[in-house]
């Protein structure tokens, strides 16, 4: 597919290694965070990391809406589909994600629940027109890339003027689950992670743009780079971070420039203003209560909000006992620190989110890295 | 979770729907966030709706800097 094998090519990735190699200093150590899971996922399915040098380690963000999404909100969703039988709408990504008493998704459904996997808002819009007795309603997940596009179905539901569709938004934002991550590494004590500098966001900033992330480099002195998803475009701003690191600068530079302009998509950004405004504060799992971290429907269009229509109230919950989702997600930790990666946690049999999405940092590790942690031996 | 491919616009149908093109599948999507897209433009397509465009020139840069050889 054009404009997706060029950026996968094996030689440019022998090329764009030995330039990593030939430019790290060996006397320095390099802690690159990749925000996004799917920074994380390219890394671990093309096989990034061994192509670094040892000096050059790749620490695990938060950007996966999945991950990052806490028991408590999953609960809601179980509850609309359980005791309120609404059609329960949602992208399947979320549909393993654990939840209260040994439920998730999946498993409501398997108990008689209405739940549908749509692969677009839209489709649960055409499912609510097309079953006017029933009460729809979409949970609605993810970064600035999949607001707008709910924004839109929200639109355009208040111009058809529908009467049973409703929208579940746990919509959350990029730039302060960054600084919130940034602000706990300059207290390591605190269980913050050094961090050198980040692959920033691909998709998040055709969106928002370069401009939000400007403020990083000039409260927090932090390189970062915007990159695409393909994993040449992740060494090429693992090269560009270096480079940075070594001549002491803290710039927002720009790798996927073939998508992402300085401002981003402006006409994306009205929409999502004119539906969404921002909640004073938001519980990302593994990174706590976040001020002014997410998104709520605007009271001018509360009836397609399903927290007020079914009067949901949020109860936070206490994630599994021994899950280390919480650290992994800071970057504290890493996937293999866990006990309960590999064994009782599974993609089958998620224990924690991380291992849900397959761009989680578990679910990659399990995927495509857990046979590297194991010596090759002849026989 | 924000998976999103470059596909190319085959058909306009009308203000706020178009024909994608992606390695052969074709599926009908919303330019209703990218409306000056034109047929045979790339764009980036997320949960059924164009979220930005492609822009070929700057592709071509950046296939050439990873190119580059070391200083």
């Amino acid at each position: 597919m054009k404009y997706v094998d060029e950026f996968r090519d094996r030689e440019l990735a022998a090329n764009l290694a030995a330039n990593i190699q030939g430019e790290a200093e060996p006397s320095r150590h390099y802690r690159f965070m990749e925000f996004c899971g799917g920074h994380t996922h390219a890394i671990a399915r093309y096989g990034v990391a061994d192509l670094l040098p040892q000096n050059v380690q790749m620490i695990h963000g938060p950007g996966c809406p999945v991950c990052v999404l806490p028991v408590g909100r999953v609960d809601m969703a179980i509850r609309l589909a359980l005791e309120c039988k609404v059609m329960l709408c949602t992208y399947g990504d979320v549909m393993r994600v654990p939840a209260s008493d040994g439920l998730s998704l999946i498993r409501a459904k398997a108990l008689g629940a209405d739940i549908r996997i749509v692969y677009s808002p839209l489709d649960a819009l055409r499912l609510a027109i097309d079953n006017p007795q029933r009460e729809v309603v979409f949970l609605a997940i993810g970064f600035e890339t999949t607001t707008p596009p709910s924004a839109l179905a929200i639109r355009q539901a208040a111009q058809q003027s529908l009467q049973n569709f409703s929208v579940l938004c746990c919509h959350v934002l990029t730039p302060p689950a960054i600084m919130h991550i940034l602000d706990a590494a300059d207290v390591p004590e605190e269980g913050g992670v050094t961090i050198d500098g980040f692959v920033g966001p691909a998709h998040v900033s055709v969106v928002i743009g370069s401009l939000p992330y400007e403020r990083f480099a000039a409260v927090h002195r932090k390189p970062v780079v915007i990159a695409g998803f393909e994993p040449l475009d992740v060494m090429q701003a693992i090269l560009m971070l270096v480079r940075q690191v070594n001549e002491g600068r803290a710039e927002i530079e720009n790798e996927f420039t073939r998508a992402v302009s300085r401002s981003g998509n402006t006409l994306a950004q009205t929409v999502t203003a004119e539906i969404f405004d921002l909640r004073v504060s938001f519980e990302w799992r593994g990174l706590g209560e976040v001020g002014a971290s997410a998104l709520r429907i605007r009271s001018a269009y509360e009836t397609f909000d399903a927290e007020r229509r079914f009067d949901l109230t949020y109860r936070p919950v206490p994630d599994h006992k021994q899950c280390e989702c919480g650290a992994i997600l800071r970057g504290v930790k890493k996937p293999t620190d866990c006990k309960l990666f590999g064994t009782i946690c599974t993609p089958e049999n998620p224990m924690g989110s991380c291992m849900v999405s397959s761009e989680g940092s578990c679910a990659a590790h399990y995927s495509y890295g857990r046979f590297r942690d194991i010596p090759v031996v002849a026989i | 979770m924000c998976l999103a491919l470059p596909a190319r616009v085959v058909a306009l149908l009308n203000l706020e729907t178009a024909t994608i093109d992606l390695g052969g599948i074709r599926k009908k999507i919303s330019i209703a966030l990218v409306p000056e897209v034109q047929v045979g433009d790339y764009v980036i397509v997320h949960v059924g709706y164009a979220i930005g465009m492609l822009d070929p020139e700057e592709a071509e840069a950046t296939l050439k800097l990873f190119a580059e050889l070391a200083a």
